[in-house]
């Protein structure tokens, strides 16, 4: 009965002589993108309302007295589609000849160049010489839309994505097509400027160089960057993001397509959170303290030092983990000292709540802390002060790239534990650690957040790491494993993963590879060693 | 009646039979002169029979599309519970055309009367009239008609008694010719931009703020209570050529012709006699050189073509060119055919709403070619340029905005290409000067 609705709601279609089965309603656009047929588009959009206005994407439908908008016409059984027929090419080439007239053509210091629509649509199909040579080119002077948006008219091919953003998914409505014939422009409320907490994603939406980020102004061209799929280490939303480097810096952050997640945008904040990845004071090698000095010093000797540390212990030990800390380090830092008795708390950074409004769960959450859920289910408590208490009575103390505040580190200064630091960045307040230990970032290491709703989703390394740090789950896998050549320590973020489900079974289910670039939702059947609830009590 | 001239005996006058009169304007003049005797008797009919009956009469859109006027009520969803809408097209601004002003200037109860009878029949309880912004004196006159006709009980929630409740709501436009287009108009009346929206969905299933929406044009609705006080077989049978046009036609006749102004005529009458006999024919000393039949936006004829077209739906096509909403712009011998057409596609590339691209750059830059052209600086392949962009403008877009700025274009091009050759070549002094 069940394959028989299925049957009943498919629709074949063949476009460009591709055979394509898809559900009643879907648009010839998406129809085509499943028989692998990319159409032609401006305006249309998946994820904002199809106008229809760019014309570009209209196909030939047999039958069809004329060209067919791809975007808003629904497929219909036994139609057959050409989007490479002359007359579609012909209706394309007119569209893209339009589109350039009044076109600055200014792509040499555009910073769309390279990965702009106009551009690749134009080299692939539109004419070669102009037929508008004998008039002055439309001008319009930039304008500043708001903190980090610029509008260059001269580019705009007025697809109007920016304006369905702001309306029908921001609904945040202030900005508009003002005028109208070719003296149209992208106009923008009066005494309003484009602040909103989303704001930025109008500048991935324009397919051309019309909207541009100031934060990315001539910094890079496109062709020059190296891009990575990543998960933004914002908040607990955990949206898919690409970091986009060049010469192992980061100068971008943009949304990466996850319809379960944040569709295809993520926040200003989120965006602009990325200068910390290249901050250059980084530590660089492993500090033993020899007296009242930190000595640099090689892996072995601190990994032996590590380990002496934890067998030493007689007492508890308290784990200070920032929530930015990937599943697998989290984990194995806290797996690392299964022998004694441990307080294991993460850090949450409180925001303000900033949803966007048309995309059902979807926002910039309060808890700015990308792993909180993960950290949780592997028992770490979110009650930071919980952790601080236990300080006083601790053995051992272990800092995991946490940010720690001037209270801190004078309650840290007092404890009588041995303090071991795994981070980024020397902070002259430590100088009293045993063992100071430089990992790596998330940009700099592969590894998994899991986000609010359970969903465990990979980021992979967009740049090298600094010296001699390692990712945390390296250093804690190694000190597991213990000294010599024949113990396994893993060797990748894979092989730590599959050491977390040995301890906690929520993950047993769940490979590394089938998490892929989309993730997977932890099933809550599989009996996670702290819900929710129990774990905000705040200690495992 | 030729209004403002006297009657020519070859007109038919029905909707234009008080042209003229001032007392037909009021409830009681329009009373004294048979009105509301429609509404009355259809009040007591069911919708459907209503319905059938304007089916019966052949009449047709009258804004231009020509669309049979039954059927498009038929279109209309039964008893599914949603409010339905009538709106009134009264944006008229084709360039030529002014007789949905004359209607609402000279017999406001008549379109009214119309109105009620049309949301009667489509399940609507409310009218929506959208009066173009620069008419003035009709937007007046009208909104007299409406209270008026609301405090006599014509209008309102319950009409001559009957029960039913219509109401009447004028909306000015703000001077955007494209709110005529009838989505745009929706649009326009939900208070959004003017935009023509994409069909499917048509207005029938998801119009006028998602409802079940009827658009007639002025003319269409000022006709309906004449049919279904005389029947459509009446209707019908005014017919001089092809069936599928039937009842009269208001023309508005404009240009280079003795007497200009608003003709009814039966549906088939032969322009030639509406041109020489009715209209006087041309100013002395001068020949008729080309006519724009249907408002700016359908083809140019030539006076060879006008000779012996006949005046309805088919007869226009079969001269190739379309009846549209009838506005007849006349041309002698003394029109510069190509500033003519520099003109209406400046009109086109002004109005366009700036949505699809072939319309707000095509437009445009059509207008820009016919400039260097008028400026003798135009060029041979001027012509396959502007062919080119006619074509990429026709049938490409969500409406017809730049089809109606191309069909003069193509037109002009294929009838009067020597008179372009004489800018190029240089045989004729510029009309404008260098761009």
């Amino acid at each position: 009965m069940t394959s028989s609705r299925v049957e009943e709601e498919l629709v074949t279609v063949t476009i460009d002589g591709m055979s394509v089965s898809v559900p009643k309603g879907t648009t010839i656009i998406e129809a085509a993108k499943q028989a692998g047929v990319l159409v032609p588009h401006y305006c249309y959009h998946p994820s904002l309302p199809s106008p229809a206005v760019c014309r570009m994407c209209l196909v030939e439908v047999e039958k069809a007295p004329k060209l067919m908008p791809a975007c808003v016409t629904a497929v219909a059984e036994g139609q057959v589609v050409h989007v490479e027929s002359e007359k579609a090419k012909k209706a394309r080439e007119g569209v893209l000849e339009l589109l350039l007239i009044n076109h600055p053509l200014d792509c040499p210091i555009c910073d769309q160049a390279g990965e702009c629509e106009l551009q690749n649509y134009v080299f692939q199909e539109g004419r070669s010489g102009t037929r508008y040579a004998d008039y002055a080119k439309r001008y319009s002077p930039v304008e500043d839309f708001g903190p980090d948006v610029l509008y260059v008219p001269n580019r705009c091919i007025l697809c109007t994505r920016c304006v369905r953003f702001m309306e029908n998914v921001a609904e945040d409505p202030i900005l508009n097509v003002s005028e109208r014939g070719d003296r149209a422009y992208i106009g923008i409320s009066t005494d309003q400027l484009l602040d909103h907490p989303w704001a930025g994603n109008v500048v991935d939406l324009c397919p051309v160089g019309s909207l541009i980020s100031k934060d990315f102004l001539h910094k890079a061209r496109a062709w020059d960057l190296d891009k990575t799929a990543s998960v933004c280490p914002g908040c607990t939303q955990g949206c898919n993001i690409t970091i986009d480097t060049r010469d192992d810096i980061v100068v971008r952050l943009r949304p990466r397509p996850n319809l379960e997640v944040n569709r295809h945008f993520i926040c200003d904040y989120g965006r602009m959170n990325y200068r910390w990845l290249n901050r250059g004071d980084r530590i660089e090698a492993p500090l033993v303290r020899d007296g009242g000095r930190h000595l640099a010093t090689d892996w072995d000797t601190a990994l032996d030092r590590l380990g002496q540390l934890i067998r030493g212990t007689s007492g508890s030990a308290v784990i200070l983990a920032s929530g930015r800390a990937s599943t697998e380090s989290l984990g194995l830092v806290r797996r690392m000292l299964d022998r004694v008795s441990v307080t294991a708390v993460v850090q949450v950074p409180i925001g303000e709540e900033a949803p966007l409004a048309a995309v059902p769960n979807l926002a910039l959450r309060a808890e700015r802390a990308p792993n909180l859920t993960g950290a949780e289910l592997l028992g770490y408590g979110s009650d930071w002060p919980t952790g601080l208490i236990e300080l006083a009575s601790a053995g051992l103390v272990i800092v995991l790239d946490a940010d720690l505040s001037q209270s801190d580190l004078a309650l840290l200064a007092k404890a009588p534990a041995s303090v071991v630091v795994m981070g980024t960045v020397f902070d002259e307040e430590l100088r009293n650690a045993e063992l100071i230990l430089p990992i790596t970032t998330m940009a700099e290491e592969n590894g998994t957040y899991v986000n609010r709703d359970r969903r465990i989703q990979r980021y992979n390394q967009a740049k090298s790491q600094p010296g001699m740090a390692r990712p945390a789950w390296w250093v804690a896998g190694e000190v597991i494993a213990g000294p010599g050549p024949s113990a396994a320590a893993p060797a990748t973020a894979g092989q730590a993963f599959e050491l977390l489900s040995e301890r906690w079974p929520v993950f047993a289910g769940t490979s590394y590879d089938d998490i892929g670039f989309t993730g997977r939702v932890l099933s809550d059947s599989a009996g996670a060693t702290g819900s929710r609830p129990a774990s905000r009590a705040g200690v495992s | 009646m030729g209004y403002p001239h006297p009657s020519h005996p070859k007109e038919n006058p029905v909707l234009s039979k008080h042209f003229g009169d001032p007392e037909a304007r009021s409830y009681d003049g329009w009373v004294k002169r048979g009105g509301y005797e429609g509404l009355k008797k259809v009040l007591r009919m069911t919708p459907e029979a209503v319905v059938e009956e304007i089916k019966t009469s052949g009449l047709r859109g009258r804004g231009g599309a020509g669309f049979p006027t039954g059927l498009k009520w038929s279109l209309m969803p039964k008893a599914d519970g949603r409010p339905h809408y009538l709106v009134c097209n009264a944006d008229e601004s084709e360039p030529g055309t002014f007789k949905d002003r004359e209607i609402m200037r000279w017999t406001p109860h008549q379109l009214l009367e119309g109105c009620a009878i049309a949301a009667y029949a489509i399940g609507a309880e409310r009218c929506y009239i959208y009066i173009r912004g620069e008419f003035t004196d009709p937007y007046k006159i009208m909104e007299k008609a409406v209270d008026e006709a609301t405090a006599k009980g014509a209008l309102g929630g319950n009409v001559l008694g009957s029960g039913q409740r219509i109401e009447v709501i004028l909306h000015r436009g703000a001077g955007a010719y494209i709110c005529g287009e009838e989505t745009a108009m929706l649009n326009s009346i939900e208070g959004k931009r003017g935009n023509p929206r994409i069909k499917p969905p048509y207005p029938a299933q998801v119009g006028l703020f998602g409802m079940p929406t009827t658009i007639n044009n002025v003319e269409t609705l000022a006709a309906v209570p004449h049919i279904m006080m005389r029947g459509g077989e009446w209707y019908k049978g005014l017919s001089l050529n092809n069936p599928k046009s039937t009842g009269t036609k208001l023309i508005s006749v404009c240009g280079h012709i003795q007497r200009p102004g608003n003709y009814e005529v039966t549906m088939g009458t032969p322009m030639r006699e509406l041109i020489y006999d009715m209209c006087g024919g041309m100013r002395p000393g001068r020949t008729l050189k080309a006519v724009i039949p249907g408002g700016s936006s359908v083809p140019i004829m030539s006076a060879a073509e006008a000779d012996d077209c006949l005046l309805d739906y088919e007869g226009v096509v079969a001269k190739g060119s379309m009846l549209g909403s009838a506005g007849m712009i006349v041309m002698d011998d003394t029109t510069d055919m190509v500033y003519q057409i520099w003109r209406l596609a400046r009109f086109y590339a002004h109005e366009s709403c700036a949505q699809c691209t072939q319309c707000r750059e095509g437009t445009a830059w059509s207008v820009r070619i016919l400039e260097r052209i008028l400026a003798g600086k135009g060029k041979q392949e001027h012509f396959q340029l502007l062919l080119d962009l006619s074509d990429n403008m026709t049938g490409k877009t969500i409406c017809v905005l730049s089809d109606s700025c191309a069909a003069p274009i193509v037109s002009g091009i294929q009838k009067f290409r020597h008179e372009f050759e004489a800018y190029i070549q240089g045989a004729r002094e510029p009309a404008l000067a260098a761009v």
